[in-house]
C-alpha cells in the first residue's frame, strides 16, 4: 500500500523531474528538502515556493535560469496563477524520456555570441573514429598514455601549511614529546621535531579548441584528461569563442567516457578564438579569485587569436602576475621557419615564462618536465625574446 | 532568537531591525535554514554581505558567533580540537616532582593527561559542545579554500553533528548550532557537502535596496548622497571590472564621503575617493578613460533624482 501523497508532496515531486528533465542533477535528498520546505512556507506564495525550491534543489548559479523557466512553466501549469501573473509564457520543452532536447544543459550566457561561430557537436563516435587520430597514431597514443602516468607525479611542490614529523630539529613536536616522555614518567629525555610538508602546485590546463587547433586538440586533450585524472588538484578548460570549464566531464578515469562528455560539454570546437575574451572570464570568474594563485598554468594553443591582441596581452599579465609559473605551449612552434606571428602569440609571449613545443608525444614529455621543473621561474626559452618585465 | 520566526518576512524583519536587509531569497533562505535545521551555503561575489548574515544572526539569536575561517592545509587540529601538550608536560612534571607519578604508574598518569581540561576546543567542537539553550552561530567562512580531505570531515561532522574524540568520547549536541557557509566559488564545493546543505546564490542589491542598506549601515550619511553613491556603485558595475565593487564597498565609500563631509557627488570627490570603491589601477583607469567620471556623477544626479 503507498501512501497517498499530499498535494505539495505531488508537486514537489513532479517539478522535481521537470527539473531533472531540463538538465538540473536533483538527489532525491533534495526533493525531500524541497518537501519540507514547501510545508514551511506554504503554497500560497509563488515567490516563497520559487525560494524554496531554489535553496533546496539548486546548487550552481549556472542552473538558475533553466530553474526559472522551468519554474515558471510549472507554476502557470499548476498552480493557480494569481495576481502575480505577469510572467511571460516561455515555450519551454518538458521533454523527460527523450534526451534528444538537452539543449538547456548549458544555461549560462546562452549563444549570445556576436560573432559568427561554427557550432559543431560531435556524438561519441565520430569524435573517436574520425578525429584523434588525426594526430597520433595508435603507437604515438600508447606512448601518450605512458607520458601521462609521469605527468602524475609532476608538478613543482610548494611548502605546506601543515606540519609533518621530522628527523632533524626544527619546530618542537609537544604532542609527540609528551607521548614519548610517558614511558620515562614525564621526564621529556628525546624531543620530537616537526617540519612543514610540501605539497603539490594546482595546474590549470586551458585548451584551444578553435578551428586552427583541430589537428592537435583532440591528442591534447587526451593529454589533458590524464592529467586531470590522475593526479588531484588539476582543472582543465576549453577556449574558444567561449571558455567552458571541463575538469568534472574530464575527470572520469575511462579516457572514452571522459572525452565523449568533455566533447559534449564544449559547444565551440573547431570555431573561432577570441584568445582574449576567454582569459579574460577565466581570469575574472576562477583564476584571479583563487584558482591561478600560486598555480601552474599551461595554455595549449597555436595563438590565432580573432580578438584584439592588447586585451590578450593585458590577460596574460594579469595571469602571469598570480600564477606560479605560466607556460605556453604551441605545436606550431616547431614549424621551420616559424616566429609568432599570429598577433595573439607575440602579444602573449612577454608574459609566458616557458614557451614549448606541442606537436608531438617527445614534445610533451618535455611539457611534462617543464611543469615539474622544481626551481622557480626561469628566464625564456631559446628564441623568445626575455621580456623584461618580470622583476 | 527571542521567537523563532514563522514565515520569511519575519526573518526579513528581524535581520533588517539588526542591521542588515536581505532580499526575499535570502530571507527565505535562511528562514528555512533556521526552520528545517539545516546548513546554509552562501556563494557570491566577494562583497555583497555573505559573513555578514552570520554576523546578523548571531546579534539576533544572541548565540555566540563561531568563525572558522578556512585556509588551505586547515586541519583538524585546527578546526576541531588539539590537546593542550605544554599544560600536560607540566602536569608530568608535577606529579613527577611530588611523586604522586610513581604511586599512580604510568597508565593512570596517561589516564590523567587526557581529560577535558587538557583539551583545546577549536571553532566545530566549540560549536557543538555548546552546553546552552542558546544555540551559537557557526560561520565557516570560504570554505573553498580548505581542502577537500577537511570539506569531507566537515560533511561528517554537519550530518550528526556529533564529534568523536578518541581519548575522551563522543560529543553531541541537542540544540544543533545554526551553521553559514560561505564560498567565493575559487573551486567547486563536493556535491555530497551541498547536498547537505541549503544553498543560495548571493547577488548585488538592486538600486533601491542598496540605498536603504546604505541609510541603514551609515545613518548620518543623507538619503540624497546615499542615492548618488547607490547610483554610481551601479554604473560601475556595468563597466566590465576586474572586481566590480560589492556592498561592502558602497557602504566604505558612503562612510568615507560622510567623513569628508561631503553632502552631493561631484567629479572631483569622485576622483579622489575612487580608491575607496576600486582597489585595481586597471579598474580605476577604466572608468577614468571613458570620460568615465563625469558620466557617473551625471547618472548619479539623475538616478538619485528619479525617484527622490
Amino acid at each position: 500500500m503507498t501512501p497517498r501523497l499530499t498535494r505539495g508532496e505531488q508537486l514537489a515531486v513532479g517539478f522535481a523531474r521537470v527539473l531533472r528533465g531540463a538538465g538540473v542533477a536533483v538527489p532525491v535528498g533534495n526533493v525531500i528538502d524541497f518537501v519540507q520546505a514547501v510545508g514551511a512556507v506554504g503554497l500560497e506564495q509563488r515567490d516563497g515556493v520559487y525560494w524554496a525550491g531554489r535553496c533546496t534543489l539548486l546548487h550552481r548559479p549556472e542552473d538558475i535560469p533553466v530553474y526559472d523557466r522551468a519554474f515558471a512553466a510549472f507554476w502557470e501549469r499548476h498552480l493557480p496563477a494569481g495576481t502575480t501573473g505577469d510572467e511571460e509564457e516561455e515555450p519551454l520543452k518538458i521533454t523527460i524520456a527523450t534526451d534528444d532536447g538537452d539543449d538547456n544543459d548549458d544555461p549560462g550566457d546562452g549563444t549570445a555570441s556576436d560573432e559568427p561561430t561554427i557550432e559543431l557537436r560531435f556524438s561519441a563516435s565520430e569524435v573517436l573514429r574520425q578525429k584523434d587520430f588525426g594526430a597520433y597514431d595508435e603507437d604515438e597514443l600508447h606512448l601518450a598514455q605512458q607520458l601521462m602516468s609521469q605527468l602524475r607525479f609532476a608538478g613543482a611542490p610548494r611548502p605546506s601549511f601543515r606540519l609533518r614529523r621530522a628527523t632533524r630539529a626544527g619546530r618542537p613536536d609537544i604532542r609527540a614529546t609528551v607521548r614519548e616522555s610517558l614511558r620515562a614518567g614525564g621526564e621529556p629525555i628525546r624531543w620530537r621535531w616537526r617540519d612543514p610538508g610540501e605539497r603539490m602546485r594546482r595546474l590549470v590546463l586551458l585548451l584551444d579548441v578553435s578551428g586552427s587547433m583541430e589537428p592537435y586538440a583532440r591528442a591534447m586533450l587526451r593529454f589533458v584528461h590524464a592529467a586531470v585524472s590522475g593526479r588531484q588538484r588539476v582543472e582543465a578548460f576549453a577556449l574558444g569563442t567561449r571558455l567552458t570549464r571541463v575538469t568534472r566531464e574530464l575527470s572520469s578515469h575511462d579516457p572514452d567516457r571522459a572525452l565523449r562528455r568533455a566533447s559534449e560539454r564544449v559547444l565551440d570546437w573547431s570555431g573561432g578564438t577570441r584568445l582574449g575574451e576567454c582569459l579574460r572570464r577565466f581570469n575574472d570568474e576562477w583564476g584571479v579569485r583563487g584558482m591561478a594563485r600560486g598555480a601552474i598554468v599551461v595554455v595549449l594553443s597555436d595563438g590565432w587569436d580573432r580578438g584584439d591582441p592588447a586585451a590578450l596581452a593585458e590577460q596574460m599579465q594579469r595571469l602571469q602576475r598570480i600564477a606560479f609559473r605560466v607556460i605556453w605551449v604551441n605545436p606550431l612552434k616547431v614549424t621551420p621557419g616559424y616566429a609568432p606571428l599570429a598577433r595573439g602569440m607575440a602579444a602573449a609571449l612577454p608574459y609566458v615564462d616557458h614557451f614549448v613545443e606541442g606537436h608531438s608525444v617527445a614534445a610533451m614529455e618535455e611539457l611534462a618536465r617543464v611543469i615539474g621543473l622544481p626551481a622557480r621561474r626561469r628566464e625564456h626559452d631559446a628564441g623568445v625574446a626575455s621580456a623584461g618585465t618580470r622583476s | 532568537m527571542p521567537s523563532s520566526p514563522t514565515t520569511p518576512a519575519d526573518v526579513a524583519r528581524a535581520l533588517t531591525e539588526h542591521g542588515y536587509l536581505p532580499d526575499d531569497g535570502l530571507a527565505t533562505s535562511i528562514f528555512l535554514a533556521l526552520s528545517l535545521r539545516r546548513p546554509l551555503l552562501l556563494e557570491g561575489e566577494a562583497g555583497v554581505g555573505k559573513t555578514e548574515v552570520a554576523k546578523v544572526l548571531s546579534r539576533w539569536s544572541g548565540g555566540r558567533l563561531i568563525r572558522l575561517q578556512c585556509y588551505e592545509g586547515i586541519d583538524a587540529a585546527q578546526a576541531v580540537y588539539d590537546w593542550d601538550y605544554s599544560r600536560q608536560l607540566l602536569h608530568l612534571r608535577a606529579a613527577e616532582a611530588s611523586g604522586e607519578a610513581r604511586d599512580l604508574g604510568t597508565g593512570a598518569l596517561e589516564g590523567q593527561l587526557y581529560d577535558e581540561r587538557f583539551l583545546l576546543k577549536r571553532a566545530l567542537l566549540d560549536a557543538i559542545d555548546h552546553r546552552g539553550d542558546t544555540p551559537p552561530v557557526l560561520l565557516i567562512d570560504e570554505i573553498d579554500r580548505a581542502d577537500d580531505e577537511f570539506e569531507a570531515y566537515l560533511l561528517e561532522v554537519l550530518s550528526d553533528y556529533q564529534i568523536t574524540i578518541p581519548e575522551l568520547g563522543v560529543f553531541t549536541t541537542t540544540v544543533p548550532p545554526t551553521v553559514i557557509l560561505t564560498s567565493n566559488r575559487t573551486r567547486d564545493v563536493h556535491d555530497a557537502l551541498k547536498r547537505r546543505c541549503l544553498y543560495h546564490w548571493v547577488e548585488h542589491p538592486s538600486f533601491e535596496r542598496e540605498v536603504r542598506i546604505v541609510r541603514l549601515r551609515v545613518p548620518h550619511v543623507v538619503e540624497p548622497l546615499a542615492r548618488q553613491v547607490a547610483a554610481a556603485v551601479e554604473a560601475m558595475r556595468t563597466k566590465n571590472l576586474y572586481k566590480p565593487p560589492g556592498v561592502a564597498e558602497t557602504i566604505d565609500w558612503a562612510t568615507a564621503l560622510a567623513a569628508l563631509g561631503v553632502s552631493e557627488l561631484d567629479e572631483t570627490t569622485v576622483e579622489s575617493t575612487l580608491g575607496a570603491v576600486l582597489k585595481y589601477r586597471e579598474d580605476q583607469e577604466r572608468v577614468r578613460q571613458q570620460g568615465g567620471i563625469a558620466d557617473i556623477v551625471k547618472q548619479a544626479f539623475e538616478r538619485g533624482l528619479l525617484h527622490g
